[in-house]
């Protein structure tokens, strides 16, 4: 695939994380959460808990790294959220326009929108055209990498959330 | 919308036959999204780097099967020369046939007469062989307008075509309507989205750094937004294959495309 859709080639190990709320699992999914973007194990366990299209809790304890987030948006092993999102940022160069530009976001939506947005648009928009990153079930044919699991961690959402909310 | 337009269209084929009604009433061909160079590449038989398939299946048209049958029949043999006897047929196809009680592509007609007539092995779908001989078949339609029946025993197979089309899969949870109607002519990154259209397959694709099928540019599709892939040449594909035919009514047969 070239360079829009080979998007999420990636290692799936890279973006595991579990979305209880969908799919309760046990042990193993803690595992791959812990050893992967090492969380503590009791993140995996959290509840995704939607009001309207926005999740108010968020999703990992840990502080989220704007910096860090930045980095999710962008790379094609991430988020990679250029491939539909500008961003007004002259070090992106390239971003698609499939989704609206982002510019200015973090003063339109709260972090518990910007959550509910990411976890699962669907929840807001039932016929959205973006994915959910953070959805495991209720899914129709998943490769078989990526079944039961998200798009990306609990942690990387905290983190672009942080990002966003920096686009004022 | 497309959902409901999609179920609205369905649930009128099933109770009257009625033509369904295209979201897009004008198609454009994949080509017109692509730059400069790869339109000049595609309409330039000399630098069309599909051609070499074209020219590899005019000599596999003329030639027997080594070793299959007692008369090693060519292709040739029964329909003579090709650019008579298979001009407007891959316009027509994917078509109902009563002998396979399926849908079948050209690959998949090419493949029956391999069995039936030349009593040889069927070609491996995506084989060097199969491509050539398909793109060879397809190219004596080429610039004639696709259209595609979906009436009588072809219409359960337009619609498990269309169900698939519309329905979302993979990990990314998209459909195929998400990207290719709700979103032709936007940009994936610094790809523009197209109308997802079929008339320019087999194509050749600068990413391939060769020839391939329709199939294989849909398995493509599938793996970008991480749903499990259809096999080629199965049903699924078969069906979805006639969806896009009737879906491109009207549009020129490119063979051999050239895409990015
Ligand atoms: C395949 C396309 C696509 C990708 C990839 C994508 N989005 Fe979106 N996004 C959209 C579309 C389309 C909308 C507009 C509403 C809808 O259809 O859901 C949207 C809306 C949004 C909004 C709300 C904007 C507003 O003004 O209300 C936010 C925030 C957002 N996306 C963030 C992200 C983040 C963060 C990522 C990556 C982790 C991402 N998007 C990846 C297509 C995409
Ligand atoms: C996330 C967006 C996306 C989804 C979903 C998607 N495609 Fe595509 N598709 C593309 C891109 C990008 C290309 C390459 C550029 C182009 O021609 O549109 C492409 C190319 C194609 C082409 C080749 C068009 C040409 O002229 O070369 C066909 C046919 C096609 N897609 C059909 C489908 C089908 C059928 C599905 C569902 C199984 C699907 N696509 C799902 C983005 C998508």
């Amino acid at each position: 695939m070239t360079g829009a859709l080979a998007l999420k080639r990636a290692a799936p190990s890279l973006a595991s994380g579990q979305a209880v709320r969908f799919a309760p699992r046990a042990a193993g999914c803690w595992l791959v959460t812990a050893l992967c973007v090492g969380l503590p194990v009791a993140a995996a366990a959290q509840q995704v808990v939607f009001e309207g299209g926005a999740v108010p809790a968020p999703l990992t304890a840990v502080p989220a790294d704007a910096t860090r987030g930045k980095i999710v948006f962008v790379q094609r092993e991430k988020g990679h959220c250029i491939l539909c999102h500008a961003l007004p940022d002259p070090e992106v160069r390239f971003a698609g326009n499939v989704g609206p530009p982002l510019a200015g976001i973090g003063s339109r939506l709260s972090a518990a929108q910007l959550r509910g947005r990411i976890v699962d648009p669907t929840q807001d928009e039932p016929d959205s055209v973006m994915p959910a990153y953070y959805r495991t079930s209720n899914l129709n044919r998943v490769a078989r990498p990526y079944a039961s699991r998200t798009v990306l961690s609990a942690q990387d959402i905290e983190d672009v959330i942080a990002y966003l909310l920096t686009l004022r | 919308m497309i959902r409901h337009l999609a179920l609205l269209t369905l649930a009128l084929g099933a109770c009257t036959s009625v033509a369904p009604i295209r979201n897009i009433a004008e198609p454009r061909s994949g080509v017109t999204f692509t730059s400069n160079d790869i339109r000049k590449l595609q309409n330039d038989d000399a630098a069309n780097p599909g051609m070499l398939w074209v020219e590899q299946g005019k000599a596999l048209w003329r030639a027997g099967v080594e070793g299959a049958g007692v008369d090693n029949k060519s292709c040739a043999s029964c329909h003579g020369d090709a650019e008579q006897a298979m001009r407007g047929v891959a316009a027509r196809y994917p078509v109902y046939d009563a002998a396979a009680g399926n849908i079948l592509n050209l690959e998949g007609r090419i493949n029956q007469c391999r069995v039936h007539r030349q009593h040889a092995e069927p070609l491996r779908y995506e084989s060097e062989g199969l491509l050539a001989l398909t793109s060879y078949v397809a190219h004596q339609s080429r610039g004639m307008p696709i259209q595609a029946s979906i009436d009588g025993p072809a219409r359960p197979h337009f619609e498990a075509g269309q169900a698939h089309y519309v329905t979302r899969q993979g990990q990314l949870n998209l459909s195929c309507a998400h990207c290719h109607e709700r979103n032709w002519g936007k940009m994936l990154l610094a790809e523009p989205i197209s109308q997802g259209q079929s008339n320019g397959f087999p194509a050749y694709r600068l990413e391939w750094q060769g020839l391939g099928s329709l199939h294989r540019r849909l398995r493509a599709c599938q793996f970008g937004i991480r749903a499990e892939r259809s096999a080629a040449g199965s049903q699924e594909l078969l069906d979805l294959e006639l969806y896009l035919a009737w879906r491109a009514n009207g549009l020129p047969v490119e063979a051999p495309g050239v895409r990015r």
